[in-house]
C-alpha cells in the first residue's frame, strides 16, 4: 500500500496530517444538565435501607457510590429529576418535590 | 459469577452524567448495566451507530464515555468495532500493546440495528470478531422524531405510521432480530431489560452482559430501553413498563449459549397484552370501542412467538 496520498498537487504522508477531533474522555462532567430539572428528588436518609437498587436506574449516573459501597445523596449537578429512582425505592426513601 | 450489586456498586462510573439523553431514558440505564459488567481492570473501546445515545454522549468537544469512543456513522458501528478489534489483535501479535485486556462494543438503536446497520451487524458477526454488540430497542427512530423502524410493535402510532380514521397505526409486525442473531450461529445471543427492583433489577442484564463481553468471539444482546418521549407514558414508570413487556411476554428474557435457547425468565402469571399497551400513548387508539379485534391480533402475535420460544427452550 502506498504511503503517499494520491491527491493531485499534495505531497503529504499521511503521518503529516493533522488527526481529527481527539476528545479527551468523560468531559460530560464539565456539563451540567441539573438545570433541566422541574421536580428534585429528595434522599430520605432515615427512611433509606442502603439497598442500593435505585443508583443503577438512574438515567444520568446522579446518585454516588462511596468507597464503603453506601450510596450518598444526589448529584444535583447532572440529575434531571425523571423521577425513576423514587419509583423503584421499595422504602418510600425518595421524595419528588417541585423545584423553586 | 453471582451477580453481587454491593461488589459491582463500588466500580468506577464508566458513562458520566452530563449526557443530553432525555430524562428518564432507558438506555443510559441500558448502557450502565453493560459497562457494569467489565471487570474493573479491563479497557473498553466502544462505538455508537448515531441516533439518541450516539449525538447525545458524544457532543464535541464533550464525551459521556470513559473509555475510548469511536464516532461512528448510522450503518457502520458494527465494522467500526470489529476494524478496532482486527487491528487490536494484529499489534497485540506484534507485541506493540501493554498487558491488560481490551473489550470492543458496539452500541446501536433499533434503526441503527434492525434497519441500517444490519449489514454491517450480520457481516461483523459473520468473521467471527471477539466483540460484543448492544441494540437497545425503543421500537422507533426516536432521535429523528420517532418515525416508525422494522422494531416498531403493530399498531404502534409513530410519525410516518400515524393511527387514524383508516390505518390503526404501524400495519406491519416487528421484525425479530434476536432470533436472525441466533441464526448466525455466534457463541452468545441474548434478550435481556432492566427490570423493576421486585424482578431482581438490574440481575438479568448484568449476567448477561458479563456472559457476552467474556465469552470469545461474537455475542449479542438486544436490550428493551422504554423511551417515554416515543412511547407517551409517564417518564417515572420506566421500569414498570419493562416489568409489564415481560410479564405478558411481549419482551421474553431469554439467552443462546452455542445454540442452546434458556429462557431466563417465567412470569409467575402470564399478564393479557393489554397491560402492556394500556400505559403507553402510542397504543391509546387501541382502546377505543371498535378496535377490540387489534389488541386480539397483537396477543395472538404475542402467544405465537412464545409457543415457538417454549418449544425451542431446553428447560420450557
Amino acid at each position: 500500500m502506498s504511503k503517499k496520498l494520491s491527491v493531485p498537487g499534495v505531497d503529504v504522508s499521511w503521518k503529516d496530517i493533522t488527526p481529527g477531533g481527539i476528545v479527551e474522555a468523560g468531559t460530560c462532567r464539565e456539563f451540567k444538565t441539573g438545570d433541566w430539572r422541574s421536580v428534585k428528588p429528595v434522599w430520605k436518609q432515615d427512611a433509606c435501607k442502603q439497598c442500593l437498587l435505585c443508583f443503577p436506574v438512574c438515567p444520568d449516573s446522579s446518585i454516588p457510590i462511596n468507597k464503603d459501597g453506601k450510596r450518598e445523596d444526589f448529584d444535583y449537578d447532572y440529575c434531571k429529576g425523571c423521577g425513576v429512582c423514587a419509583n423503584v425505592c421499595p422504602f418510600h426513601a425518595i421524595d419528588m418535590v417541585d423545584e423553586d | 459469577m453471582a451477580f453481587n450489586l454491593k461488589q459491582e456498586a463500588k466500580k468506577p462510573e464508566r458513562l458520566t452524567g452530563g449526557h443530553r439523553m432525555c430524562a428518564g431514558c432507558g438506555a443510559p440505564v441500558v448502557v450502565r448495566g453493560i459497562l457494569r459488567a467489565l471487570n474493573e481492570e479491563d479497557h473498553a473501546v466502544v462505538s455508537c451507530a448515531t441516533g439518541c445515545l450516539e449525538v447525545s454522549t458524544f457532543i464535541y468537544p464533550y464525551s459521556a464515555w470513559t473509555d475510548s469512543f469511536i464516532h461512528s456513522a448510522f450503518e457502520n458501528s458494527a465494522a467500526t468495532v470489529s476494524g478496532a478489534e482486527a487491528a487490536y489483535v494484529a499489534m497485540k501479535r506484534k507485541g506493540k500493546l501493554p498487558q491488560g485486556e481490551t473489550k470492543f462494543i458496539a452500541f446501536g438503536g433499533d434503526g441503527g440495528t434492525y434497519d441500517i446497520g444490519i449489514q454491517s451487524l450480520s457481516g461483523a458477526m459473520e468473521r467471527g470478531h471477539n466483540m460484543l454488540y448492544v441494540c437497545y430497542d425503543n421500537g422507533a427512530y426516536m432521535n429523528t422524531g420517532i418515525q416508525r423502524s422494522s422494531a416498531t410493535p403493530k399498531y404502534a402510532d409513530t410519525t410516518t405510521s400515524p393511527a387514524g380514521k383508516v390505518v390503526p397505526g404501524k400495519p406491519q409486525s416487528r421484525k425479530d432480530l434476536t432470533m436472525i442473531m441466533v441464526n448466525h450461529n455466534i457463541p452468545y445471543v441474548a434478550q435481556t431489560s432492566p427490570l423493576g427492583s421486585k424482578k431482581g433489577g438490574l440481575k438479568d442484564l448484568h449476567e448477561k452482559a458479563q456472559k457476552a463481553l467474556y465469552t470469545p468471539g461474537p455475542a449479542f444482546i438486544n436490550a428493551l430501553a422504554p423511551c417515554p418521549r416515543g412511547w407517551r407514558y409517564d417518564t417515572p414508570r420506566l421500569l414498570e413498563l419493562c416489568d409489564l413487556a415481560v410479564d405478558t411476554c411481549f419482551w421474553p428474557l431469554y439467552e443462546v449459549v452455542d445454540g442452546v435457547y434458556h429462557i431466563t425468565y417465567f412470569p409467575k402469571e402470564k399478564l393479557p397484552v393489554e397491560a402492556y399497551l394500556k400505559p403507553q400513548g402510542r397504543f391509546r387508539h387501541l382502546f377505543k370501542a371498535g378496535n377490540e379485534h387489534l389488541i386480539e391480533n397483537i396477543q395472538k402475535e404475542v402467544d405465537d412467538r412464545w409457543a415457538m420460544l417454549l418449544k425451542l427452550a431446553d428447560n420450557a
